[in-house]
């Protein structure tokens, strides 16, 4: 049986990467859709999408954030009855090699979630900013204590979602900075989380979606949000 | 003084737990989002603290120069419905924005799907037909 894998770019003003990621991704996995969700950019992102073949685009009329872009993609990979939603940065962070990696994790079946992390395995990466390290290393404890599970990269935005698992995110999804409090709302669910080591480069374009004035809220809202997470009422 | 202040305080006490309570239950049931819940969270456990922490209130009263302590508790409170109110405010004002793009995409959006199948010959209340029916399946 053939599964149906759908790869979700969210992007926002990325017109500098969007391009070599797209071909990356036709590259390296030509059995997989695409689709581009164009958080309402500024710039040519859609246009230049568009430009390349066998890419869906959607364009959202008004921005509404990283949350709310993947949202969009996985609300369609359930529309569409794919079996695995890969979630992939459009700046050129994530290595294309890397997507089967976490695709085939989760159409083993043995895992419904499978997160592209920086920090396992033999070849893991030291961030050089050290406030980074400290704000991702204190997730990790936090996860640790909340979910009794030991996730270390819960930042990463490249990840694959089983079907199971793209139907119960897509109902609610987290607007800003989404990535951490949907871990512990899936773990809080029993879904199975598995982490993998992928490679990761610097940024090729863009700005990051955390400025430095902006750390201390980013923290305390996204710790405030997986406490909430985990202190609602199991639902699965 | 002191039996007023005692009073004062244990009405504090328990009206800024209740306040926290009620936002994190709202949050927990998800009739409040996160992010909006942030101020509320921030205000009530500021309260909170201040409640307990006497000595603390004392500090700040004297800092302000203001004779009767507990007061200090109604000049966080007031400072902290001021800050929702105008989180309120931005919130409102960005939604309304939003909420025009909307209603003018879509209006643009059923324009364009009306023209498409007029083009193909089409009758109206077919369409309209459709819509009904796609409605029902949702």
């Amino acid at each position: 049986m053939k599964y149906k894998v759908l790869i979700i770019i969210p992007a926002f003003n990325e017109e500098a990467t969007i391009v070599n990621v797209l071909k990356g991704l036709q590259k390296e996995c030509p059995d997989y859709d695409i689709l581009v969700v164009n958080d309402a950019s500024v710039d040519n992102t859609s246009l230049l999408a568009r430009s390349i073949q066998h890419v869906s685009v959607v364009d959202l009329p008004v921005n509404l954030g990283i949350g709310g872009a993947v949202q969009t993609g996985l609300r369609y990979a359930n529309r569409k009855n794919y079996d695995c939603a890969v979630q992939f940065d459009a700046d050129g962070q994530h290595r294309a090699e890397d997507v089967s990696l976490l695709v085939e994790l989760v159409l083993s079946g043995d895992w419904d979630v499978a997160i592209g992390s920086r920090f396992v395995g033999d070849s893991k990466i030291e961030l050089e900013n050290i406030l980074r390290r400290f704000g991702i290393r204190i997730f990790e404890i936090l996860s640790l204590l909340l979910i009794q599970k030991r996730i270390r990269d819960h930042t990463s935005g490249f990840r694959a979602f089983s079907k199971k698992a793209v139907s119960f995110i897509m109902k609610e999804y987290p607007v800003d900075y989404p990535e951490p409090e949907i871990v512990v709302l899936l773990a809080r669910n029993k879904f199975r989380i598995k982490e993998t080591f992928t490679q990761m480069y610097s940024r090729q374009g863009g700005v990051s979606s955390i400025p430095v004035y902006k750390g201390p809220y980013y923290m305390f809202k996204v710790m405030i949000a997986m406490t909430m997470a985990c202190l609602r009422p199991r639902e699965l | 003084m002191f039996l007023v202040m005692d009073k004062i305080q244990i009405i504090s006490i328990i009206a800024s737990l209740l306040i926290f309570a009620a936002v994190v239950n709202l949050v927990r049931h998800r009739k409040l989002k996160t992010e909006y819940s942030l101020i509320w969270l921030t205000v009530s456990l500021i309260f909170i603290i201040f409640s307990f922490w006497r000595t603390g209130i004392e500090k700040l009263a004297n800092l302000l120069g203001i004779a009767y302590a507990p007061s200090v508790l109604f000049i966080i409170l007031l400072v902290g419905i001021v800050l929702i109110l105008i989180e309120f405010s931005i919130i409102i004002s960005k939604q309304s924005e939003r909420i025009k793009v909307l209603i003018q995409e879509m209006a643009l959006l059923k324009h364009e799907i009306d023209a498409k199948f007029e083009a193909h010959g089409q009758e109206k209340s077919e369409i309209e037909k459709e819509q009904h029916l796609s409605e029902g399946n949702q």
